[in-house]
């Protein structure tokens, strides 16, 4: 496995100070690896997006991260703890290290200024010795990438339609060529043939540039297909992280069996859609021990008393449930 | 540009009806200038000078309804207002020409600095929720509660009397000859400070509090954080992002306000004995001067459509979703 571009070690987020609190994030480690495309699943509320605003410092208050490190490995120098770069350091990294298309295709461009103001002003910021003409003939080279014709640089956004304005996002997101893109729910607002077109463009467009894709969505079935590992979140935590063919094989923890079987299987011999009881745990009172044990149908004895740690069960995969018990945690 | 085309054609429509209402209502209200003046002369004026002043008011004519309409307009567009009774025999056009300016240059300006300034400050209150700017909130939101005369009264108690640097009233020094020197322009702005001041503090707080509103409402759109991401300067997030979206509804807000300025200005005047159209308005209903309440009306009127004609080419200009392309 090639070396890793960005290490989150053990984080938190809040919502709210002391003892009011939500624990929307608790220890998180997971680990991006250069061009790959990590998917990261779950329910509503599991912290997903709360994880990537966390990371990229952009939670709105009351969010904080309370805990834990983000080591971005830059492509030349040393690598250097997100959480804990200065204002301006941050500006400089943003964007040009790490990018981010939100889940809003709608509403992620701002309706009075045109598309080439938008997607100039990026490349100035960081690039301010660049020349107005050599930004512009990169805006162009960009929309280009994502199929749109250069002469929509002078569009509104409300002239451009939900798929368009969400390929331009991609296009702006690529601008500076960062080394991770994060995703977050990118095609949930589109229909589902305009999602197809946009992750095979991503695909291919991440083939070609090698960047790596942070994958979020609660749409497992997108990730099975588009990601090269899946973690699964679920109360906060990573209870599930595994290549993809492997996780959708065979899945180890009870949760993100109810997930794979929530949607229908394309091939292969049909079987029971079955869903997952109950609704996702209240963050504000979370259960004792393993957050699932009261809609696990597999709950037995240690379930409702400890939490269970993340741990590698096979080779390549870990998992967080008593049903695989595990000596020594994953090696990070 | 169709657009704007069918903009400036509601209008003019809007201004016809508006002239026409203006002709027929003081047709339809019962008596007459001449009326009036017969009761208030208690039936001292002879037969005589009654017929005359029929003639001077021009009622004496046979024409009907619609012919003096069409007088009417034929006058109108020669800028022929009709004879003041108050200031007679100055014409109305006269009367409005002189007061106009002192209005305009007083609350307009006034109306001008209060927009930039509360909006301003409504744009760093809005970004930066809970620093001092907050604090000025409550402050501006009290004062523009009190009722305008009074405010205009306190301020005449405080700060003029004898010895005093602040004049009471008037536009400027008696015995002084308007004119553009240096005897006249100070002593013109020395008389608009105090209900500038009045003014501003007013109505400042209506334009800090509907923009810190839209600051916070924007602030939240996706496309701040988008900005934010970006790694874009605060500078040009807060300005070219967040203000810039934030503005609209305040543009339109100040347009609209602009057509105010010569209605809207009757209490400034009568208490600071302004010499402006307020005034001039005031005066003229006392006197039941129907000729110069008609031009004043008249020029309300058409102040109002043309501010209204510019909030759309302003917003027109500011947001391209409202363009037809």
């Amino acid at each position: 496995m090639s070396d890793p571009v960005l290490e989150i070690r053990g984080l938190r987020v809040d919502y709210g100070l002391g003892d009011a609190a939500v624990h929307a994030v608790r220890d998180v480690d997971l680990t991006l690896h250069r061009g790959e495309v990590l998917g990261l699943a779950g329910e509503s509320g599991s912290g997903k997006s709360t994880l990537a605003y966390g990371l990229t410092r952009l939670l709105p208050p009351p969010g904080v991260v309370s805990g834990g490190q983000v080591i971005y490995h830059p492509a030349d120098g040393p690598p250097v703890d997100v959480l804990t770069l200065s204002p301006a350091q941050l500006r400089q990294f943003r964007w040009a290290e790490t990018s981010i298309v939100f889940q809003g295709a709608m509403n992620s461009l701002n309706p009075v200024h045109k598309v080439s103001t938008q997607l100039l002003d990026v490349i100035k910021a960081h690039e301010p010795k660049s020349t107005a003409a050599g930004r512009l003939a990169r805006a162009r080279d960009l929309l280009r990438l994502v199929g749109i014709a250069a002469d929509r640089l002078d569009s509104y956004p409300h002239q451009l339609s939900g798929g368009m304005r969400q390929r331009v996002m991609i296009a702006m997101a690529l601008a500076l060529e960062p080394q991770l893109v994060i995703m977050d729910e990118p095609t949930t607002a589109l229909d589902v043939v305009m999602q197809r077109q946009i992750l095979g463009q991503l695909a291919e467009l991440r083939d070609r540039l090698g960047f790596a894709v942070l994958f979020i969505t609660h749409d497992l079935s997108l990730l099975v297909e588009f990601s090269d590992r899946i973690a699964i979140m679920y109360g906060g935590r990573i209870v599930e992280e595994a290549p993809a063919a492997q996780l959708y094989r065979r899945a180890l923890h009870p949760y993100t069996e109810g997930l794979l079987h929530s949607f229908p299987a394309l091939r292969g011999p049909r079987r029971e859609l079955t869903g997952i009881p109950g609704s996702p745990p209240d963050l504000r009172a979370m259960p004792e021990g393993c957050a699932f044990h009261p809609r696990c149908p597999k709950a037995f004895d240690p379930c409702d008393k400890k939490v269970p740690a993340l741990g590698a069960a096979e080779p390549d995969r870990a998992v967080a449930c008593w049903l695989h018990p595990v000596a020594a945690p994953a090696p990070r | 540009m169709r657009f704007l085309l069918q903009r400036t054609a509601f209008y003019l429509f809007t201004a016809w009806a508006a002239i026409t209402l203006n002709f027929f209502i003081p047709r339809l209200v019962p008596g007459d200038p001449v009326q009036s003046l017969i009761s208030r002369n208690q039936g001292r004026i002879s037969a005589d000078a009654i017929e005359s002043l029929r003639v001077l008011f021009g009622l004496d004519s046979n024409e009907n309804i619609w012919e003096q309409y069409l007088d009417y307009w034929g006058q109108l567009l020669h800028g022929d207002l009709g004879l003041s009774f108050t200031f007679f025999p100055t014409p109305v056009s006269t009367v409005i020409g002189d007061s106009l300016p002192w209005t305009v240059g007083l609350v307009g300006i006034t109306t001008i600095i209060s927009f930039l300034l509360g909006t301003a400050l409504g744009v760093g209150a809005g970004w930066r929720r809970g620093s001092w700017v907050d604090g000025l909130l409550p402050a501006t939101t009290f004062l523009s509660s009190i009722p305008y005369f009074w405010l205009g009264l306190v301020a005449i108690a405080v700060f003029t009397g004898p010895g005093s640097f602040f004049p009471s009233s008037g536009g400027y020094e008696a015995g002084l000859v308007p004119a553009f020197d240096g005897y006249f322009i100070p002593s013109a702005i020395k008389h608009s400070v105090l209900p500038a001041a009045t003014i501003l503090v007013s109505s400042m707080s209506g334009w800090i509090l509907s923009m810190r509103n839209m600051m916070v409402t924007v602030s939240s759109e996706d496309y701040i954080t988008v900005a934010h991401a970006k790694g874009l300067s605060e500078r040009r997030v807060a300005l070219s992002y967040a203000a810039r979206n934030a503005l609209l509804p305040n543009v339109s807000g100040f347009a609209l306000s602009l057509g105010f300025i010569v209605g809207g200005t009757l209490l400034v005047e009568i208490v600071f004995s302004y010499p402006g159209l307020g005034y001039q308005l005031f005066q003229a209903v006392g006197y039941k001067d129907y000729p110069l309440m008609q031009g004043i009306f008249l020029i309300i009127t058409i102040s109002v459509l043309v501010a209204n004609l510019l909030a759309d080419v302003a917003y027109l200009l500011l947001d391209p979703r409202t363009r037809k392309s």
